[in-house]
């Protein structure tokens, strides 16, 4: 018994949304009467932290502390229309129709506050604490709270506002295939180490090493925290997850967790992320968004690393100890492409 | 249906509620008792989603027989926050170790049980407290950091 280790690397360009009918995200943002903003939206958050990019990205454009900000994606019968939570597109759809629905409501709220204290809106700017007040003299100055209170009980004025993203319908060319179905690509290079055992056939990963650009980084917590939940994904994807073991004869197919094996927390390997950030001209505040792609390059870069460590090409996901032992028994035992 | 009553201390409260013949801990709690923190997860005992303290040992609910716990101490994760959140809360929330959250309670309970038998675990033994529940969003490395943050005191006290 040998244990060969082996690495092996994948990158990816990565589409943000998809272009199906324009791709569309609807926002609604108003203002409370205690100086609060509501965001409408009808995106779900899966727990990615959609809910706290978009309220980061309200507070910001609105002017206002975050903590004023409460996003509101409970029902989409009754929400603004949404495509959905898929295509990794939450940041960058929307996160760009709740600017355009904030920039709406900021206005209303910069003409209300402007009303009260007899200067015109375009003189003034908002310290992002809750405060409105003329530009170079702070004392002159009223809260963002006064401000949707005057609108509301005595000037009649609705702090409210509305965004969509949407892109042109993009049609594919009948002779070429040729379509523009993505505005905005994310990247990442993906290194993963592995140890194969060429008597049991188990391929465990032992590093992975990983860059990911993914625009500005909006919230970098969340998005590490993404990078690392995906990639464990991606590697059960890669060498554990399948409902169809025996594929196409459905013998043998999981129907519990004893028979859907998942790498449990003994099972982790390191890994070390890189997030570089290069700002989207077309995101939110530069963002695009990890989303999908945190799982996808796990899958090519350990096939490519069993290869590496005992020449077997394994062509039909996962990775599994038998599929290794069929292959190394066809070519007649392991070959290393390269020692470490 | 026979119905039985079942008295019981639930998060240090004393409780009483009624059983249906052959009803699971999980759906007592939840239906009868009014307990949302656990959840149901597989019924099967596989995901750990459920777990709840009895006598201070974790316990798949789903399995359990409700009418077991009578004259029982029973803790789910409802009970973890007084005033204000535990230093294990502090700890999950700190290292983002929840994203969809639904494994948070059942991991929640078994750090606590484990905590409670080992106040000072290594990551070995962090690894095999929670390798009956399963995570699908995190990876499992944050929830590890946030047991460890509390066994190694750098959250809480």
């Amino acid at each position: 018994m040998t244990i060969h280790r082996g690495r092996g690397f994948a990158c990816i360009n990565y589409p943000i949304g998809m272009n199906l009918g324009g791709d569309p995200s609807q926002a609604l943002v108003h203002s409370n009467p205690d100086g609060k903003f509501t965001v409408a939206l009808s995106a779900i958050d899966l727990g990615q932290g959609m809910k706290s990019v978009c309220r980061q990205i309200a507070a910001e454009t609105l002017g206002i502390p975050v903590e004023d900000v409460y996003v509101d994606t409970a029902d989409s019968d009754t929400g603004p229309h949404d495509m959905g939570s898929f295509a990794s597109r939450g940041t960058h759809r929307m996160g760009n129709a709740v600017i355009m629905a904030a920039k709406e409501a900021r206005s209303v709220m910069l003409e209300a506050a402007a009303e009260e204290l007899e200067v015109d809106p375009a003189d003034l700017v908002t310290d992002g604490k809750g405060n409105i007040h003329v530009k170079g003299a702070p004392s002159r100055s009223i809260t963002t709270m006064a401000a949707s209170q005057a609108a509301q009980f005595r000037q009649g004025r609705t702090i409210a506002g509305r965004g969509i993203f949407l892109i042109p319908l993009s049609d594919v060319d009948p002779e070429t295939g040729e379509m523009t179905p993505v505005t905005t690509f994310a990247h990442a290079a993906m290194l993963v180490t592995v140890e194969v055992c060429d008597e049991t056939g188990e391929v465990t990963v032992t590093d992975m090493q990983s860059a990911y650009e993914v625009g500005r980084a909006l919230n970098p917590k969340l998005v590490e925290q993404q990078l690392r939940g995906g990639a464990w994904m991606g590697m059960s994807h890669a060498a554990w997850e399948t409902t169809e073991p025996h594929y196409p004869s459905r013998d043998h197919g999981a129907v519990d967790f004893n028979g859907y094996l998942m790498p449990g927390p003994g099972d982790l390997a390191p890994h070390h992320i890189s997030i570089l950030e290069r700002p989207a001209a077309d995101g939110p505040f530069g963002g695009k968004g990890p989303g999908e792609m945190c799982a996808n390059p796990v899958l090519p870069a350990v096939v490519n690393a069993v290869f590496d460590a005992v020449g077997v090409r394994i062509d039909a996901l996962p990775v599994t100890p038998e599929k290794v032992l069929r292959g190394l028994k066809s070519q007649g035992g392991a070959k290393p492409r390269q020692r470490l | 249906m026979a119905m039985k009553p079942v008295t019981f201390t639930l998060n240090g409260l004393a409780k009483a509620a009624f059983t249906e013949d052959g009803q699971n801990l999980l759906d007592f709690l939840r239906r009868g008792v009014g307990d949302m923190a656990p959840k149901y997860g597989c019924g099967q005992g596989g995901c750990g989603a459920c777990t709840v303290l009895l006598d201070g040992v974790p316990h798949l609910s789903c399995l359990t027989l409700a009418e077991t716990v009578e004259g029982r101490r029973v803790d789910t994760a409802s009970g973890l926050a007084g005033a204000t959140i535990s230093p294990l809360q502090e700890a999950f929330m700190d290292r983002f170790a929840a994203q969809c959250g639904y494994c948070t309670p059942g991991m929640l309970m078994a750090a606590t049980a484990l905590l409670a038998k080992n106040p000072r675990p290594n990551r070995d033994e962090v690894i095999e407290a929670i390798s009956g529940n399963i995570c699908r969003c995190t990876g499992y490395e944050p929830i590890i950091a946030a047991i460890l943050d509390v066994a190694e005191g750098r959250v809480g006290a």
